[in-house]
């Protein structure tokens, strides 16, 4: 049981909100000291899994090219680009949004999408504009809920999008486990399988977002009047 | 042939110019440490393979403490104000688009370059003298490298922006993600220390003492609800499936219930999906993007998946029962 210290470390200074990156050296470090490391194996085993894991910050490598065209106005063209479209609303907007992004991933296209290269400099300014189409200037916290639904979408899109598709990492994980345990599954039967899923999420998220329409969003006007 | 050192040695050299560029900056009032944080970043990069494993550690534990206490700034990048954005987007129109488009093209064009594609059309990887142009078991990185520096060389040239703009534009960009940016990495690495402590066999164990063996719709309750909880500790449902599918999954749900094995396994990943949306330990789809987009709260996008993410775990919940069991 002191093996779960770790997990408490995480749980509570998460809840706590020291600096993430603090609370997990310490979670490595009480985890690793609990299983009865000395203190300099378990920053080595650390290191080591850090030298190796360095493919994760990999993708900040689209961070110069996204700011340069910040810089030249995307986001400003992908604005006015939305303000010229009657019809858009932020719910409709993103109901296109999580359409393409499931059917691309569910393709195998997860890498063509994602939060800097689309939902930063592209959609997130698109679905902001659709809310001032409609409610005028909204208050920075409308502004942020308008973000945060932007890139949740994309997040639950991609996920229940993806394991469609059958060369997917989450696919080969499992065919390998079921076969390391005597049980042969298919990798067709399991993108098969994810797919009532896939539907339901387009269906449960879609219609949060006609609801999120629906809702009076406070403008800037009305929060200085009160 | 183009390997992961390669890439890696780019994204260090990119880290260099951040560290330069960061100390010199006089407007951050804490310009040396913020310089020092990313230049551990870089020299991971470009010589982790020879540092040895207590000093990639070491590395590491310094950056999370100058990161814990507080020592990251943000410095005044030489960038556009909003009217000279306005101007600028009203020049170029919609030509400001193929930069951003050029990263996903080169990255899926490159992809199949590098590995090819055996269906639905079959695509023969390229070979310049008999030799691939990349890793195959790498071809997304690297044909993502390749489109993101296109894509800041054809945003420059195009758009006639400063030589210089690629390196101070990230830089803005790196110091408004600040330590979210290394993050995702961290986790990573806690989840091997994790694995070497063998915590994923306790809970594994804890779970399964919670199976009641008689009824298949708790068991069913107990799989998917696991899978999301133990996703939410991880910060990843392929750390969690192992688990809880060898405790669960196989012995209960497929060997005792007959469940359909394809199935069971399917929906109970989806289930655990639903975990990665409600955690901070999923960084790089939570914590990130909120500090991309400047949100208040760390939280925000967590926050607003919930209601979802609830939704779906008793869906596949349901759809587990129903489907797997006929």
């Amino acid at each position: 049981m002191l093996t779960l210290l770790g997990v408490a470390v995480v749980v509570v200074g998460f809840a706590v909100g020291f600096n993430p990156l603090l609370v997990v050296v310490a979670a490595a470090l009480v985890t690793g000291l609990a299983a009865g490391m000395a203190p300099e194996e378990v920053l080595a085993a650390f290191g080591k899994a850090f030298n190796e894991n360095r493919f994760v910050s990999v993708a900040w490598l689209v961070l110069p090219a996204i700011g340069v065209l910040e810089r030249a106005g995307l986001q400003e063209r992908a604005r006015s680009l939305i303000g010229g479209i009657r019809l858009v609303t932020v719910g409709r907007l993103l109901i296109v949004y999580m359409l393409l992004r499931q059917v691309t991933a569910a393709i195998g296209l997860i890498s063509i999408a994602g939060h800097a290269q689309t939902v930063k400099p592209l959609v997130a300014p698109m679905a902001e504009a659709a809310a001032e189409l409609r409610h005028g200037d909204i208050t920075d916290e409308e502004r942020d809920k308008v973000r945060a639904l932007t890139a949740g979408t994309d997040n639950i899109a991609l996920f229940f999008g993806e394991d469609v598709f059958l060369a997917i990492g989450s696919i080969l994980l499992m065919v390998g486990f079921m076969h390391a345990s005597g049980i042969e599954v298919q990798p067709l039967a399991l993108s098969f399988w994810a797919i009532p899923t896939a539907i339901a999420a387009f269906v449960v998220h879609g219609a949060r977002l006609l609801l999120f329409d629906r809702r009076k969003l406070k403008t800037k006007a009305k929060a200085d009047a009160q | 042939m183009i390997t992961l050192q390669h890439v890696y040695v780019l994204v260090g050299s990119l880290f260099v110019v951040f560290a330069y560029l960061s100390a010199r900056d006089a407007t951050n009032a804490k310009r040396w440490t913020t310089g020092t944080f990313w230049g551990l970043f870089a020299a991971s990069f470009l010589a982790g393979d020879f540092l040895g494993d207590l000093v990639n550690g070491v590395l590491v534990l310094v950056m999370a403490l100058i990161a814990g206490a507080g020592g990251l700034g943000v410095g005044k990048s030489s960038t556009t104000t909003h009217e000279e954005r306005q101007a600028s987007s009203a020049r170029w129109g919609n030509t400001l688009f193929i930069p951003a488009l050029v990263i996903p093209l080169v990255t899926l064009v490159g992809t199949f370059a590098i590995k090819g594609l055996p269906w639905p059309i079959v695509i023969d990887p390229i070979l310049i003298n008999g030799v691939l142009l990349g890793d195959p078991k790498q071809a997304t990185l690297i044909a993502l490298a390749v489109g993101a520096v296109i894509a800041a060389v054809l945003a420059v040239v195009m758009l006639k922006q400063p030589l210089t703009s690629p390196f101070q534009e990230g830089r803005r960009l790196m110091d408004v993600i600040s330590w979210a940016a290394l993050l995702p990495q961290m986790l990573a690495s806690l989840g091997a220390v994790f694995a070497v402590a063998g915590v994923g066999k306790v809970v594994g164990d804890l779970a399964t003492q919670w199976v009641p063996s008689d009824s298949l719709i708790a068991a069913v309750v107990v799989y998917c609800v696991g899978m999301a909880a133990f996703t939410m500790i991880m910060g990843n449902a392929f750390a969690a499936f192992p688990v809880l599918t060898a405790g669960i999954g196989i012995p209960f749900l497929i060997q005792r219930f007959g469940g359909d094995a394809a199935a069971v396994a399917a929906i109970g990943m989806l289930a655990g999906f639903c975990g990665t949306l409600m955690t901070p330990l999923a960084a790089n789809f939570n914590i990130v993007p909120a500090a991309l987009l400047e949100l208040k709260n760390r939280n925000g996008v967590i926050l607003m998946q919930i209601p979802t993410a609830l939704m779906m775990l008793a869906i596949n919940t349901a759809l587990m029962y129903v489907l797997a069991f006929r």
